[in-house]
């Protein structure tokens, strides 16, 4: 096998498109968050928090969805903290950002220690199983990579659909690009900008922490430190990449999870002559370069970071 | 609710608010220390004792505190001028290689040479590993945090590359280690036997410069008005980007300094495990020294205090020693919101 048969195998897009999953929920919880004008860097450690909580859910007995929405609420929780000392307190969203991922990380450790003290290995869980969706997944190629996925992955793209939807067709998605774009005015509707803001980033972080709980609950099947591994990070320049458009973003995150699949396999293809770590360093590589291609013409939301105060100009 | 700038804060709110983050932190931790089923008060007090409690301990604390200072350091520079450097991991990192590189017989110069010229090149390596991000930021308008946070894993895995390649040690039993660096590239220890070495005294020296440079120069008037203002400090003349560039050099440089000083002074040889996330411990010393660089001393003894403690109670309680990672993370957060509340009252209606 080449590099170049590489795309045509059907395993090769069943992987992009699992790959791309957790990274499309992720980012789609940035993108909400930073259109309502609120960065939020606290995306690694809550996707740490998701998927630990996600995993824990079901490893105690529950069921997997009771999980995902568990993992959702978890977001929602340290999303709310996010919201209320960068919306209404006003604090550095970089610096609240960062403490919230550090913060969120080292609670999920000290809690996975606290609960499990003594595994050595980390414990399974049964994860979600592919789906096939009935007549699609027999198309060759696009069916397996498309159709005969996890429920968490049609998910991913429902998600996907309905943000675009809310955000351009719907009076609170209107109301929430404003909030981002121009506070003031929305303020004179007798709107409350707060309120918007705070909805947006609880609902972008329970997304983020669904992003992560896909990990460990679809992925994979256990919870083991450091997973996200940079991945919030990334999907922070997918947004970006995206232009914070849910579309764009969408396609930015299959076209990285390509490279990364890609990337895989061409370690095996090439057979230890450029060492692995090369490899696991293009995709960090490929979204700064990302980054630098489309920061120029980025149309970014006007009011992003940039704290409301009611009657301030 | 609106938040309402106090018109002068008292010495009073200025020290309320603070201790009120410390106590909420506590507070926190306590009941984190509760669900893991241990005693509050027996927990702090090993973690003390742990820190402070005996001479050992306390050269132990100090030894820790001295990559925080440095790293604590290189953010408060860089938050001044609000280039936000969350990159100090990577600069630590490579000024580590570097030592590394130069250190183990590639100059047969004598130490009082040897040392000071692996200094200078870790902190040149670290100044310009920052200097990319600042460029992309000035030129292109690429957003800093995302590029230094993705160049510490992109450096992190340079640094696994060359520990598995170029630079393994070919006596480490396949451990991805470098070799010991020599006799003459190692900074000496200050007490006889003891872990506290010379990159302690190094890093209070580069707090008092950083303290001279903000405090005492244009360039750190600049950097300041550049953080404060940015439109500001153009219009008033202060060329903003070139401010820019200095400040990430200074950072990186400042930064770098760390992965020299525990390379060259504590471990003698460069891992993978050189930082347990030095890098972003930093900016919660360098946020709770308010960015002042003497306070970033007290800070990242304070920080480094709680790390030591923990290791210690955790072998004693057994409560997991990640308890540290979280009163630092909450730590950083109250405090934040302890400065807002010195400086802004809050209107509910």
């Amino acid at each position: 096998m080449d590099a170049i048969d590489i795309l045509l195998t059907g395993s090769f897009w069943v992987a992009v498109i699992r790959i791309a999953s957790p990274l499309i929920f992720a980012t789609m919880g940035e993108l909400i968050c930073e259109r309502a004008g609120v960065l939020n860097l606290g995306i690694e450690g809550i996707m740490t928090v998701g998927a630990f909580t996600g995993w824990l859910t079901v490893y105690l007995g529950g069921d997997l969805w009771l999980g995902v929405a568990i993992a959702a609420l978890a977001g929602v929780a340290f999303g709310l903290l996010h919201g209320l000392l960068t919306v209404p307190l006003g604090l550095s969203q970089h610096v609240t950002g960062i403490g919230i991922t550090l913060l969120a990380t080292s609670l999920t450790y000290f809690t996975y220690r606290v609960a499990l003290p003594e595994v050595t290995s980390p414990p399974k869980i049964e994860p979600f199983q592919p789906f096939p969706l009935p007549g699609l997944s027999g198309i060759p190629i696009v069916g397996p990579a498309l159709f005969n996925q996890t429920p968490l992955t049609y998910l991913a793209f429902v998600l996907v659909a309905v943000v675009a939807w809310i955000l351009t067709r719907t009076p609170v998605g209107i109301a929430l690009r404003a909030v981002g774009e121009n506070p003031a005015a929305v303020e004179a509707q007798g709107i409350s900008v707060t309120a918007v803001r705070m909805g947006a980033v609880a609902v972008g972080s329970a997304c983020m922490a669904v992003g992560g709980a896909f990990l460990t609950m679809s992925a994979f099947n256990s919870f083991f430190f450091e997973m996200i591994n940079g991945r919030g990070w990334v999907c922070i320049a997918l947004v970006v990449f995206g232009s914070w458009r849910p579309g764009k973003a969408l396609l930015g995150a299959v076209l990285f999870a390509a490279f990364d699949a890609y990337q895989v396999r061409l370690q095996q293809v090439t057979g230890g002559a450029i060492p692995y770590q090369v490899f696991l360093m293009l995709p960090y590589v490929l979204s700064i370069l990302a980054l630098i291609v489309v920061a120029r013409r980025a149309s970014y939301p006007k009011a992003l970071m940039a704290p409301y105060q009611k009657g301030e100009r | 609710m609106r938040l309402e700038p106090k018109p002068a804060p008292g010495l009073v709110s200025a020290l309320l608010y603070p201790a009120g983050a410390i106590l909420a932190t506590l507070v926190i931790a306590s009941v984190l220390v509760l669900i893991a089923g241990a005693s509050p008060f027996t927990v702090f007090g090993l973690v003390a004792k742990g820190a402070a409690g005996s001479r050992f301990a306390l050269l132990e604390t100090l030894t820790r505190a001295t990559p925080l200072i440095f790293t604590g350091l290189a953010v408060a520079v860089a938050f001044h001028a609000k280039l936000w450097n969350i990159g100090a991991e990577a600069q630590l990192y490579i000024g580590g290689v570097v030592t590394a590189v130069l250190g183990t017989g590639a100059l047969p110069l004598p130490g009082p040479l040897l040392v000071p010229l692996i200094a200078l090149c870790a902190m040149v390596a670290g100044a310009l590993l920052l200097l990319g991000p600042a460029v992309l930021k000035t030129r292109f308008g690429v957003d800093e945090v995302v590029t230094t946070l993705l160049l510490n894993f992109i450096v992190l895995l340079f640094v696994s590359l060359l520990l598995e390649g170029p630079l393994k040690d070919p006596m480490g039993m396949g451990w991805p280690q470098s070799a010991a660096l020599v006799g003459e590239a190692r900074l000496p220890r200050l007490i006889h036997g003891k872990r506290l070495h010379l990159g302690f005294v190094i890093a209070l020296v580069a707090a008092l410069a950083v303290w001279v440079i903000l405090r005492k120069t244009a360039l750190g008037y600049e950097m300041r008005a550049v953080g404060n203002n940015i439109q500001a400090a153009r219009f008033a003349g202060i060329p903003v980007n070139r401010v820019l560039m200095k400040t990430a050099l200074l950072s990186g440089g400042l930064a770098a300094l760390a992965g020299f000083s525990e390379v060259a002074g504590l471990k003698g040889n460069l891992s993978l495990d050189l930082s347990p996330g030095f890098g972003y411990t930093g900016i919660v010393v360098a946020m709770l020294a308010l960015l002042h660089p003497l306070g970033v001393v007290v800070s990242a003894i304070f920080v480094a205090g709680i790390f030591v403690g923990a290791d210690a109670m955790s072998r004693a309680a057994g409560v997991p020693s990640y308890i540290a990672q979280v009163m630092v993370a909450t730590a950083l957060l109250t405090m934040v919101t302890a400065i807002m509340l010195t400086r802004y009252r809050i209107r509910w209606r």
